[in-house]
């Protein structure tokens, strides 16, 4: 299934992602980083076009089926 | 109200024109600068306090104005910006940087208020050109070195806005973001926090 990933040693918490993501999948993170909601998140890449660090990208992941 | 993602429209949406509104001031009469100190505060308050970047999440005026400029009036070129542009080592260097430039303009400050030197009407851009900028003070009950801080923290406010500017058109929308010096001391505050 493909999902949005964040790296979070890049993220620098703009919070463009939040903004942009059509499914609220993606919260800020007590400040630090974005975390993305696997469950909710349906892989449309859209906050992968708005990040300005390049440290969310959408790829394979495992557990998510 | 709702936007393109079906989200409810807040009035902190709508912040890009506070920073339209604070250059155009600015302009006009340099005292205005003063109230740039808002978004220096702003965002210290809620990262200190509430250990989050709710400032830079929703109401970041900056932000929002590189997003309108680059996104709905196209005018970025929307590719990856280089990566040393967001890696740890430039985004603190650049936060050295700006403090220490923010530490010259108080220390003119300084010498303007202690009588040592006398107020220069002009705007710093990119900390090295000068630009005749005299209309924008005549005098007011407020000593001198108030409108010189005015002249300096306008010049730092109108610097770093135009290589936001710069940075919009070349890479992502809000390159900027990603070295902003407050952006990564909130950011610091808050990891500090949650250790």
């Amino acid at each position: 299934m493909r999902k949005a990933v964040n790296d979070i040693n890049r993220c620098v918490a703009c919070g463009v992602c939040c903004k942009e993501c059509p499914r609220q999948a993606i919260e800020i993170y007590k400040g630090c980083y974005a975390l993305v909601d696997t469950g909710v998140c349906v892989g449309c890449g859209i906050c992968e076009k708005a990040c300005p660090a390049g440290s969310i990208t959408v790829s394979d992941t495992e557990e998510g089926r | 109200m709702k936007n393109k993602t079906g989200k409810k429209r807040h009035w902190y949406d709508y912040l890009w024109i506070w920073s339209i509104i604070y250059f155009s001031l600015g302009f006009f009469n340099i005292l205005f600068a003063w109230l740039g100190m808002i978004d220096f505060i702003l965002p210290l308050i809620f990262a200190i306090v509430g250990g989050n970047k709710w400032f830079c999440n929703n109401m970041c005026g900056r932000g929002q104005l590189f997003w309108l400029l680059g996104r709905n009036l196209k005018c970025s070129r929307k590719k990856p910006a280089p990566k040393w542009l967001s890696s740890k080592w430039f985004r603190y260097g650049f936060l050295a940087f700006f403090m220490t430039m923010f530490g010259t303009m108080i220390f003119q400050t300084y010498l303007v208020f202690s009588g040592a030197n006398s107020l220069r009407k002009v705007v710093k851009l990119f900390w090295t050109f000068k630009v005749p900028w005299e209309w924008a003070y005549n005098g007011s009950i407020f000593p001198d070195w108030v409108a010189q801080f005015g002249y300096g923290f306008y010049s730092l406010m109108l610097t770093s806005t135009l290589i936001g500017l710069i940075v919009m058109v070349l890479y992502k929308e809000r390159t900027w973001c990603s070295f902003c010096p407050m952006g990564t001391m909130t950011q610091g505050i808050c990891k500090l926090k949650n250790k």
